[in-house]
């Protein structure tokens, strides 16, 4: 039917809608079957893939989770040896920080930002898809290891010496110096893009102040990923080549230096964070808007919170080094610069209670969430404020107080906001609504297990219990507490369950959602649930920072670009007006076969220097055959 | 020797029931800095718990007050945002000048904290996998003396600690009389401690040093200066000779086996310093840094199975048979 109607240059305007929804669907789908799904460059496949492969790390590491809480339920308890105590509180943090926190909060981006901006895929979707496979090779190569016991037993954080050559036998801090690479050029690709999508892709008409806080939040990110990461790639490189090849980077016998690592580390340490963080500010920020149904109060102010965070995240690392010997004087200015951080975190609690004020609340799962942030993050928050003085600092440093701080600030900070936002946004991703009576339960579970679990923590840390202890003695006071929180790690590990079968059985046989839901005002909401390939049938055009609550008859449209091939509209900067129409790369098997190539390439140099030397020949051909001119036009004004 | 292992191997089991004397709390606190960290933290964790409170009142009045239904969302009354506008600005004002009270407050209590005097006694503390070697200094070389996982020190002087790591980082805490501090290799550190009160404060390392970082404990005796100055002496002194048959039988296998490779007995061909000085072991309330009350029983059991009791840690089993384990640690339960 319509290949008849559309030829070469055939434009949207010239077709009736059912037309061009035809034609776009011709040009954009990703076709059924098993080669079409690995070469697929749709960044809501791509996005989807991303969320339930971060999620089913969330749950690896939740079971890591529980393990350790058996084994510290009771002293001196033999269920779980040191070795294998020691790789799994390794794995625990590495899981959660490298392969769900950050991974999972730009995979909700790479499904969100294009369609929030209203463009049709994002940027350099190729690298995209590359992007996300590598990814999924990092993780494997950790918990394939783990299960060979192999696992790193360094801690996440692999200080030397205890990581290096002299202490750190077999392959095992290798392992984990190397998922580092895998994670970090993942997360450098998924930045690059959202940074050009944001600035380049933006439909006409969104102008900086109508950015929606979600994308706002995610450009921060994506800068902070782009500066802080290359730190860890150095200090993860440097420490590879001190084992592999004999260099001295970190050693102090030959001129190398151990504190260096902690510097690197917490350089790119510290920021990690605020970019598991700042998506989840983001997402509140979100949430609050359609269940307030009020225009978020004091937007700009959030923005500049946003930022501020951003840029005060890099000057806050050496809190993390208090008890190091540094010299005083210098640890006061961290301690300064780590209080400072209070301000934008006050401004962007005080905007949210703001727009709740003067809102009108709609109870759903998504807004108990958002409510249960505010109470935990606050909490973690003030408790940064604590371990930011130095002499405070000197007591609660590396005991179970920390442990209670970040996982406040982690989970109550950052999980909170993302099952919200998963509550929120399924609708969106599959087409049908989650339980809402599920989901009260899913959040007084996660809500009340969390504080029961984490909160004695802090009382434990000022008892004196160091952290990444495997084991303590009958004589010390905790065992009550211990066993009180191990206790209450089942509810919260319920919790989790819960919303895991909910999510999976409203996969299939939820409500169908339509295309709003909620009455939200962005854009993803201007399009079916779930949405079609091509995103938009044609380009939205806006006018006001909420777009879908400003027209409710009908969006603004643009038209014009080509239905015969993937076509975007490239924006201007500032003003987001109209510039180019921008060829946007089709569906290609060569970013997997890049991805597997640089995969044996980076495992294979865990074992030997000469992968780097013969292992990249297959890269070059790979990026080759990726990078084929394709004598088409890239852009037409 | 399997024999002996087994009927030994209850022990460990009850050892820990003997308890243990030692505080390790940063709320239980006998020293000058601990005292003032503790104020500093109740101090900080009142004023965030307020900080908190009106937090939540401001959330829980934003959503229970009676709202306005709003069909349309967009439309926003202009009054109310002025008043949101000042009371925004009123609460971050407030944030900042409780910040910066904590920031002023953390900067001078840092500062009372490392004031160091002069007749300060040096105490030199290296950490190892997964033991503590502590160095006494005397007034001349042949003064000095060695010990391990037991430090003493006299009551209201000020201690000047000499932290080194010589593996990897551990770090030193006694959080009943003060602050942690790194033992880092290639970069010596220092920490003031002063014990107000006479007591046994039990410490463990900080930061995560392998295997056995759980088992990484130690204990600083504070005493009156008579009682130190008497234990220092003490110390000093090489190891008595045994008296009785089976302590000196013990003896003899200490020396001809690979114990004295590694530990040293002063006033023996025991010399190894990879180990724990075991001059005065006797003497020392715990064996194994921190892990069970020294007892012949104690140590008959860690000689027969240390890869049991503490998985991972550097001493080897050394193959003995039942009266050689009873003798060697009749020998070492003497060295007083």
């Amino acid at each position: 039917m319509t290949e008849s109607v559309i030829g070469p240059d055939t434009r949207d305007a010239e077709l009736e809608r059912p037309l061009v929804d035809a034609a776009l669907e011709n040009t954009w789908a990703t076709a059924s079957g098993f080669w079409s799904a690995l070469a697929t460059v749709d960044h809501k496949i791509i996005g989807r893939r991303y969320i339930l492969t971060a999620f089913a790390f969330l749950a690896l590491g939740g079971v890591l989770a529980i393990l350790m809480r058996l084994q510290l339920a009771r002293p001196e308890a033999r269920l779980i040896g040191p070795d294998r105590y020691n790789q799994i509180f390794t794995m625990h943090g590495a899981n959660m920080m490298f392969l769900f926190a950050v991974p999972v909060m730009e995979a909700m981006a790479v499904y969100l930002v294009p369609l929030m901006v209203g463009t049709r895929n994002i940027a350099f979707p190729r690298l995209n898809a590359f992007s996300y496979w590598i990814y999924l090779a990092g993780g494997l190569l950790l918990w394939v290891s783990f299960v060979l016991d192999m696992g790193p037993d360094v801690g996440w954080f692999a200080y030397v010496p205890l990581s290096g050559p002299q202490y750190g036998a077999g392959k095992r801090a290798d392992i984990w110096a190397q998922m580092i690479t895998f994670t970090e050029l993942s997360a450098l690709a998924v930045a690059v893009e959202i940074v050009v999508t944001v600035f380049k892709q933006r439909a006409p008409g969104m102008t900086l102040d109508r950015i929606p806080l979600f994308v706002w939040s995610m450009l921060v990110t994506a800068f902070l990923v782009i500066l802080a990461m290359p730190s860890i790639m150095v200090a993860s490189t440097s420490l590879i080549l001190d084992r592999l090849v004999g260099t001295h980077f970190f050693n102090p016998a030959e001129g190398g230096d151990v504190l260096l690592w902690q510097h690197l580390f917490w350089f790119f340490g510290h920021p990690e964070v605020y970019i598991i963080f700042l998506p989840a500010v983001g997402m509140v920020s979100t949430l609050i808007v359609t269940f307030a149904r009020r225009p978020v109060f004091g937007y700009l102010a959030l923005v500049m919170a946003l930022i501020a965070t951003g840029i005060l995240s890099f000057g806050l690392w050496v809190h993390h080094m208090f008890v190091t010997g540094l010299p005083r004087l210098g640890e006061s200015f961290f301690t300064a610069s780590s209080m400072a951080i209070a301000i934008p975190a006050g401004v962007q609690i005080f905007c949210w209670i703001a727009t709740l004020w003067d809102g009108k609340p709609v109870w759903k799962t998504p807004l108990l969430f958002v409510i249960g942030f505010i109470f935990t993050f606050v909490i973690g928050g003030l408790s940064g404020v604590m371990v930011a003085s130095v002499p405070f600092d000197a007591q609660v440093h590396d005991t179970y107080f920390v442990v209670a701080h970040f996982h406040y600030v982690l989970i109550g900070g950052s999980v909170f906001p993302l099952i919200g936002g998963i509550y929120y946004w399924f609708p969106k991703i599959t087409g049908r609504m989650m339980s809402e009576p599920v989901g009260h339960w899913v959040f007084g579970l996660i809500f009340i297990g969390f504080n029961l679990t984490f909160f004695p923590m802090h009382i434990l840390g000022l008892q004196g219990m160091p952290r990444r202890i495997y084991t303590y003695q009958p004589d010390m006071p905790w065992h009550g507490l211990n066993l009180f929180v191990s206790a209450s790690a089942a509810v919260l590990a319920a919790g989790f369950l819960l919303f895991f079968i909910d999510a999976l059985r409203s996969a299939r046989a939820g409500l169908p959602a339509g295309a709003n839901p909620w009455d939200a005002p962005t854009l993803e909401w201007a399009t079916s649930s779930p949405p079609p390939s091509f995103n938009f049938a044609r380009i939205p055009v806006v006018y006001g920072a909420y777009p879908l609550w400003e027209q409710r008859e009908a969006l603004s449209v643009a038209d014009g670009l080509r239905v015969d091939r993937r076509e975007l509209v490239v924006t201007s900067l500032v003003a987001a007006e109209p510039e180019a129409r921008e060829s946007s790369p089709r569906n290609s098997i060569w970013p997997l076969w890049a991805a597997i190539t640089t995969t044996v390439m980076l495992i294979w140099s865990i074992f030997s220097p000469w992968a780097v030397v013969w292992g990249s020949i297959p890269v070059a051909i790979a990026l080759i055959g990726w990078f084929w001119p394709k004598r088409v036009p890239e852009d037409e004004a | 020797m399997i024999a002996a292992v087994k009927r030994l191997s209850f022990l460990p089991a009850l050892l820990p029931l003997a308890g243990c004397g030692g505080w390790q709390s940063a709320m239980d606190v006998h020293g000058t800095s601990a005292i003032s960290l503790k104020q500093l933290i109740i101090l900080v964790v009142a004023t965030c718990s307020v900080v908190w409170m009106l937090v939540m009142i401001a959330l829980i009045r934003a959503l229970t007050r009676s709202h306005a239904s709003r069909l349309t969302p967009t439309v926003v009354d202009r009054g109310m945002a002025r008043r949101m506008a000042i009371a925004v600005i009123v609460a971050v004002a407030a944030t900042v000048m409780v910040i910066t009270g904590f920031t002023v407050g953390s900067f001078f209590s840092t500062r009372a904290l490392s004031a160091a005097g002069a007749d300060d006694l040096t105490i030199k503390v290296s950490g190892l996998q997964w033991w503590w070697n502590v160095q006494y200094f005397g007034a001349t070389p042949d003064q000095n003396f060695v010990t391990a996982n037991e430090i003493h020190i006299p009551v209201g002087r000020t201690i000047r600690f000499q932290l080194e790591g010589d593996d990897v980082i551990h770090s030193f805490w006694v959080p009943s009389l003060a602050g942690k501090q790194d033992l880092i290799p290639g970069r010596p550190n220092e920490l003031s401690v002063r014990a107000e009160r006479a007591g046994m404060y039990r410490g463990q390392c900080a930061e995560f040093c392998g295997l056995q970082h759980a088992h990484m404990a130690f204990f600083v005796i504070a005493e009156s200066q008579a009682e130190f100055d008497k234990w220092a002496d003490a110390q000093r002194r090489p190891a008595t000779q045994p008296t009785d048959a089976e302590a000196a039988a013990g003896q003899q296998i200490f020396l001809s086996k690979p114990c004295a490779a590694c530990h040293a007995v002063r006033g023996t061909k025991a010399t190894g310093t990879s180990a724990p000085d075991l001059t005065h072991v006797g003497s020392r309330k715990y064996i194994g840094a921190g892990l069970f009350e020294t007892t012949r029983g104690s140590l008959a059991a860690w000689i027969a199975d240390p890869q049991t009791l503490k998985p991972g840690n550097n001493m080897p089993l050394v193959p003995l048979s039942r009266e050689e384990l009873l003798s060697v640690s009749a020998y070492l339960a003497s060295l007083k």
